[in-house]
């Protein structure tokens, strides 16, 4: 187990930079998640840390050595790779001890090791075959227990999932959740998916265009995003935005399930501090929760709402949400703007279509 | 007369029965159409040959005169094994052709990896290596005779320059047959390189970086992970390079022409001697048939016994 930190890591690929600044701390023993879109500098960050590219600027330690010249093999960690990474010509067996070989791990305690782990990750029957003789979840088992063997301070994990079938992924999400609580290290995964990443971390670093743009803890960053980009990357469906028009200083995000929708017949006594109205253009049955698509005049806007109760495509609505619920941006920077006292919550000031 | 096509059409399975038994003798016939050219081809440029060349070894014929053949059985054979000049040259085949696939294979293997990089000099040197299997083997022979000429070479002079004794190359027997072999790995190795690359790049970068990540040395690395992984690329340019060094005869015919005494003389060539030469087309067949024999020899041996340890990914 150790803590890693990142002092101002920078990288550059022939004169362009794709990680810019970095400073995290990641905890020892947390499940720290790097999130991002593709480009977003994440992978690099990783193999940073891993020491699989060298860093251009900065320094990175782990626990209390600085590893910038240390080479991968002994900074004390084991990586999981995106399509694993698995030694082709050797059986799965192999596969598992090479590390330990390499580490000069007696025969016969290698054994021992690789016995152990094949039968947590339920791997025993299989320890003679070829990578190419598995499938893809017993692959990715293979690449764990590869990891889990060697008893790294860190463990890396490189979009680990990507390649498995959508059933087999939250299988693995809770595994690999549950092997992290088991084993106490200190866990850094890459994903682009912001699902993997709220449920599986207990830290999640969002990172966009080779910056970090917010660290927090899932909870607080559904609910209290620093910026723009996080509030629409988090989330799914995104955040909704109304763009600043004219004069308006800020943008306004409200998250869908906020939205209230009230049929247009009815009468409104909504003491709102957003409405809007609009005409729902299409509609998408979750099973317990709908999504609707609504069509107003300060751009699409989603809204999710119980099933318990329908409204039919083409339908004029009222949308409102309460002022609790919205946020709002700086217009320039996209930077989170809190303010104590409500301003724009008129029908007027957002172009609106009045209550 | 309505009830049969009644039963047909209620029936389908029985329809698809009754069409399959009355297959038109066309259809039957259609596939083999299909490829008739290709094996007319085969047969007439392929097979037949071989079979005459057999045919031939059993026979006492010259080309001069192709009427007069007379069947004699083994004795072509027998005469082809009793002669101890075709034991040299069976002798000197083998030694060439392993050393020109073991040294071809092995140089090329180190090039390439040292050549496997990102850099415009690479490419240049990978170019430059490639350019002599471009070159017409009758161009290289002739180069290569004044490299290796003993008073006016450039090889002696670079000897001497460095204070070595200059060596006799094709001159003497002990040196020429090393010396062809020098040639032809020379003319072999960008060739092997080129395929040696190309191997080396479809071998997916993250097995590499997960061997430094398990703190593997290089030394392991090479041997545990890059030459398995090339294991398809090595067996393929054994078996081509195997055929082809058993085959050689231009760089014989130009440089040494078999000498000096029979030191460089090899099957090919032989073959050639004893049916232009000396006219002896039943030794020459017979000898093409041995030819034929040791290369199919090895090649099944390489399929047999090596063919289980390449993996094909």
């Amino acid at each position: 187990m150790a803590q890693v930190s990142l002092h101002h890591v920078g990288k550059s690929f022939e004169g362009q930079k794709v990680v810019k600044g970095l400073d995290l701390v990641i905890p020892n023993g947390s499940f720290t998640v790097l999130v991002g879109p593709s480009g977003c500098g994440k992978s690099t960050t990783l193999r940073m840390i891993a020491g699989l590219e060298n860093v251009t600027e900065g320094e990175i330690w782990i626990g209390e050595k600085k590893v910038n010249d240390v080479p991968p093999g002994k900074r004390d960690l084991a990586m999981v790779f995106q399509n694993y990474a698995l030694y082709p010509t050797m059986s799965v067996f192999e596969n598992i001890a090479f590390g330990l070989q390499n580490r000069g791990v007696p025969k016969q305690e290698r054994k021992r090791l690789v016995a152990e782990i094949a039968e947590v990750v339920g791997l025993t029957p299989y320890l003679d075959r070829k990578p190419s003789q598995l499938s893809g979840g017993q692959r990715q088992r293979v690449a764990l227990a590869r990891a889990m063997v060697k008893k790294p301070q860190v463990f890396l994990m490189d979009e680990p999932l990507s390649n498995l079938d959508a059933k087999l992924r939250s299988q693995m999400r809770i595994e690999l959740t549950s092997l992290h609580k088991q084993l106490g290290s200190t866990f850094i995964y890459v994903t682009h998916d912001q699902v993997e990443a709220m449920t599986m971390g207990d830290q999640i670093v969002v990172m966009n265009e080779g910056v970090i743009q917010q660290v927090a803890s899932p909870i607080s960053l559904y609910h209290d995003p620093e910026n723009l980009f996080v509030a629409q990357f988090i989330g799914s469906p995104p955040m909704n935005i109304i763009h600043a028009q004219g004069t308006e200083a800020e943008h306004i995000g409200f998250r869908p399930e906020k939205v209230k929708l009230r049929s247009m017949a009815k009468e409104i006594t909504s003491t709102a501090a957003l409405k809007l109205e609009g005409r729902v253009i299409t509609r998408e049955i979750l099973g317990s929760e709908v999504l609707y698509y609504l069509d107003t005049n300060r751009g699409r806007i989603i809204a999710k709402s119980s099933a318990d109760e329908f409204i039919e495509e083409g339908i004029l609505v009222e949308l409102s949400v309460e002022e609790k619920d919205l946020y709002r941006f700086d217009k320039e920077s996209g930077a989170r703007v809190r303010h104590e006292s409500i301003r724009l919550a008129t029908g007027e000031q957002l172009g609106g279509i009045v209550s | 007369m309505r009830e049969p096509s009644a039963v047909a059409e209620s029936s389908p399975v029985a329809v698809t029965q009754v069409q399959e038994q009355t297959r038109p003798w066309s259809e039957t016939l259609r596939p083999y159409l299909y490829v008739a050219p290709a094996l007319l081809f085969f047969a007439l440029f392929f097979f037949y040959p071989i079979v005459y060349m057999i045919y031939l070894s059993f026979q006492d014929w010259t080309l001069l005169n192709l009427e007069e053949m007379e069947w004699v059985g083994l004795d072509n054979f027998s005469t082809l094994f009793s002669d101890p000049d075709f034991h040299l040259v069976l002798k000197n085949t083998l030694i060439y052709t392993f050393l020109t696939v073991f040294l071809g294979i092995a140089i090329a293997f180190f090039l390439a990896l040292w050549l496997n990089r990102k850099a415009k000099i690479y490419g240049l040197v990978q170019g430059a290596i490639f350019s002599p299997h471009i070159i017409s083997l009758v161009s290289v022979s002739m180069l290569w005779m004044w490299l290796m000429d003993p008073q006016y070479g450039l090889l002696n002079a670079m000897l001497e320059s460095v204070g070595l004794p200059p060596s006799t190359w094709l001159a003497d027997p002990g040196t020429a047959l090393y010396s062809l072999v020098l040639v032809s790995v020379w003319k072999v190795v960008g060739y092997n390189t080129l395929i040696f690359i190309a191997g080396l790049q479809s071998i997916p970068q993250d097995i590499y970086e997960s061997a430094a990540l398990d703190r593997s040395p290089a030394w392991r690395t090479l041997y545990k992970i890059t030459i398995p992984m090339l294991s398809p690329t090595i067996f393929f340019l054994l078996v081509i390079n195997t055929i082809s060094s058993f085959q050689v005869f231009d760089t014989i015919y130009i440089m040494t022409q078999g000498g000096p005494v029979n030191s460089t003389n090899m099957l090919v060539y032989y073959i050639y001697e004893q049916g232009m030469d000396f006219y002896n087309g039943g030794i020459a067949s017979a000898a093409s048939v041995v030819l034929l024999g040791l290369a199919g020899v090895l090649t099944l041996f390489h399929f047999l016994f090596l063919a289980k340890r390449v993996h094909y990914r």
